[in-house]
């Protein structure tokens, strides 16, 4: 498992086909390998390549861009703690102690059974319910030491698994287009006026 | 107290249950706005939005019928892109309306495109807010098979695709140029302005509109009622309502829509409608009005209004909508710290102040925390600060291409100009610790 299966080459082609310039699908079709495979392999960044039409190196430069990729295998929850000002103020240091000590690792590492990934995470826009987590992406609010310790154990016990699916699934429903909704991609180089926009030498702005 | 009792407009759906359908929002008005539209012309539709003075909801509050205007003429196509990467520290409202009335976003997207000519329209969400690109792909698969998305729109002439695409952290792609990069497929580091001026040179090098979650949520109460009775509320040029998150020691933290420019902090820190109150009743240290990039306000500043214009010449700004309340007893160099660490670690790397120095305020930061502090640290974060943005001034003045830099001066320069006593005694304790250390008396030669 590391190039798209056939399937989700499908699905890259589709998203592609979407974007006025291929290389725009590139974040959406790195969130796909990672949805396939957990995390993105370098493999799945070649196929990207040849799906797009750059290479492999433009793939990575984007892809090392940005935090949510990841380029090794993580745990089968990734948790990660807020650590900005307002869960600060309520105590999101001690959580994030408290989660270390919990869970036997340290910021940015996974237990040695693969279950759990620890990070501190910038602001997740949840800051009224500080301090608050997420598991890959699901979010905790008001976290306290021991509301993360029955979280730790519900997950370990296989809990949520209906609300949290494995990590790199984001939205579970995605966009569909069917054809004859589509309005299609307007490439740059399409120098027509919209056709709603009125006559053309009208001077309608 | 006066708190006006105005009705909310783009909250209000937020109570129902079923908001996030499309029967829920056709049940309480979606779509009236796209249909009434559609039988004006786009031009009358800009110039009531226009009229509306509906401020930018983002940070930088700039008129959004005067963006649209800035679109050169004649030069097609032209794109809209939604900034959906709401991740200001203390910021949370475009997550909330994103999750509860996509539809809401979705008719104020196709208003813009409509009334601009924007050929496609992007909706950038970001990476980590799962549920909010869950409800905005089923909200838009609804919409398209309902024929409000996509061809020929209601049976119109207006042909429009909205296309769902979203992050993966980073930051300064909140940024409107860096937004645009990483929508190319490129790391997200901000274009120089000029030239690169969206409106101008946006995406794909073409004519592009950038606009927040929450500004383009206005839209259809804007074109459904008018200018006019948008502009009947708020102040000066606030107008309207708008979604303000209360955060940090208050008793009840929530997110709030208000009207603009008549509310003041102290209604929205101390009312029991909004935030409640200090924690314990104590008295409030600092709080930040307007994200982790503004400058800090203080007690005196409490009873000026929510209103721009008011925050912008008090020396700071309303930014996000993010108000982050410190009482009496917290840290403030810690917070200060937690603040600087992020704008550290967020920094794109483009430009040499901004790279070298948020990672030096945060050093200096960290050894004056953990009692490494030295007499020359202070005036050191002052010169890092002032490599970054020179005069250390509001509105700040920068060396870098975005304001991601200068944000980091603006906790340094709050907590330092009105705290500077407590950074002292840290650094005076570690002072202290390292002369009081008698040396130990060695005996050379000595084996007993």
């Amino acid at each position: 498992m590391a190039r798209l299966t056939p399937e989700n080459e499908v699905l890259a082609r589709t998203i592609i086909g979407r974007y006025p310039v291929p290389k725009s699908a590139l974040i959406p079709l790195l969130h796909l390998a990672q949805e396939q495979d957990g995390w993105v392999t370098d493999e799945a960044m070649a196929h990207i390549a040849e799906l797009v039409g750059v290479s492999a190196a433009e793939v990575l430069g984007t892809c090392s861009f940005y935090e949510m990729f990841k380029r090794e295998p993580v745990g089968r929850y990734l948790v990660n703690i807020c650590t900005n000002i307002s869960c600060v103020l309520m105590g999101s240091d001690d959580l994030l102690s408290h989660a270390e000590q919990r869970l036997g690792v340290t910021v940015g590492e996974t237990t040695p059974d693969g279950t759990f990934t620890l990070e501190g995470v910038e602001c997740i826009a949840a800051c009224t319910e500080a301090p608050c987590l997420q598991v890959n992406y699901r979010y905790r609010y008001k976290v306290t030491p021991e509301s993360f310790d029955e979280l730790v154990d519900d997950l370990a016990a296989g809990a949520f698994a209906d609300e949290i699916p494995p990590h790199g699934t984001l939205a579970r429903v995605r966009q569909v287009i069917a054809a004859d909704r589509v309005a299609g991609a307007v490439e740059p180089t399409d120098g027509r006026q919209p056709e709603w926009m009125g006559d053309p030498d009208g001077g309608a702005s | 107290m006066t708190v006006s009792d105005v009705a909310p407009i783009i909250t209000s759906r937020f109570a129902n249950p079923d908001a996030h359908t499309l029967s829920g929002y056709r049940a309480t008005g979606g779509y009236q706005a796209l249909a009434k539209a559609l039988s004006m012309s786009p031009e009358a539709v800009a110039n009531e939005v226009k009229e509306a003075s509906l401020l930018g909801r983002g940070g930088a509050g700039f008129p959004a019928g005067v963006k649209w205007g800035f679109c050169p003429p004649g030069v097609w196509p032209r794109y809209l892109v939604v900034n959906g990467d709401e991740s200001e520290p203390g910021t949370y409202k475009d997550r909330m309306l994103m999750e509860r009335d996509p539809h809401q976003l979705i008719e104020g997207v196709l208003l813009a495109c409509y009334a601009v000519g924007c050929g496609q329209a992007f909706l950038y969400v970001r990476g980590e807010m799962a549920l909010a690109q869950e409800r905005i792909a089923a909200a838009l698969n609804e919409a398209y098979a309902a024929g409000l998305v996509g061809r020929n729109i209601m049976g119109s002439d207006f042909s429009v695709d909205v296309i769902l695409h979203w992050g993966a952290g980073a930051y300064i792609v909140g940024e409107e140029t860096a937004l645009i990069e990483s929508l190319e497929g490129e790391r997200g580091m901000p274009r120089l302005k000029p030239p690169f001026f969206p409106a101008a040179k946006g995406l794909y090098m073409q004519p592009t509109i950038v606009n927040n979650v929450e500004t383009l949520s206005n839209v259809p109460w804007i074109v459904n009622n008018g200018a006019a009775a948008y502009n009947e509320l708020g102040a000066e040029a606030s107008r309207g309502t708008r979604m303000f998150a209360v955060s940090g020691h208050v008793k009840n933290p929530g997110v709030f829509e208000v009207e603009f420019g008549t509310t003041t902090f102290r209604d929205i820190i101390f009312d029991p409608r909004y935030a409640g109150g200090i924690l314990g009743d104590r008295a409030v240290k600092a709080f930040i009005p307007g994200g982790a990039s503004a400058p800090w306000f203080f007690e005196e500043h409490l009873d000026l209004p929510l209103e721009k214009g008011t925050v912008d010449r008090a020396g700071s700004m309303l930014g996000s909508g993010a108000i982050v309340v410190m009482d009496e007893t917290t840290d403030v160099v810690r917070a200060c710290l937690s603040l600087v660490r992020f704008f550290a670690h967020e920094s794109c790397g483009k430009c040499t102040p901004c790279r070298e120095g948020t990672t030096w305020l945060e050093r200096i930061l960290t050894r004056i925390i953990s009692g490494q502090g030295r007499p020359t640290d202070l005036d050191l974060l002052l010169d890092v600060s002032d490599n970054i943005s020179p005069g250390i001034a509001w509105p700040p003045k920068q060396t870098t291409i975005c304001p991601l830099g200068p944000s980091a001066v603006s906790p340094i320069s709050s907590a330092l100009t009105r705290f500077r006593g407590e950074f002292e005694a840290l650094i005076d304790d570690a002072v202290a610790a390292r002369t009081a250390v008698t040396p130990v008396e060695i005996t050379v030669g000595s084996h007993g």
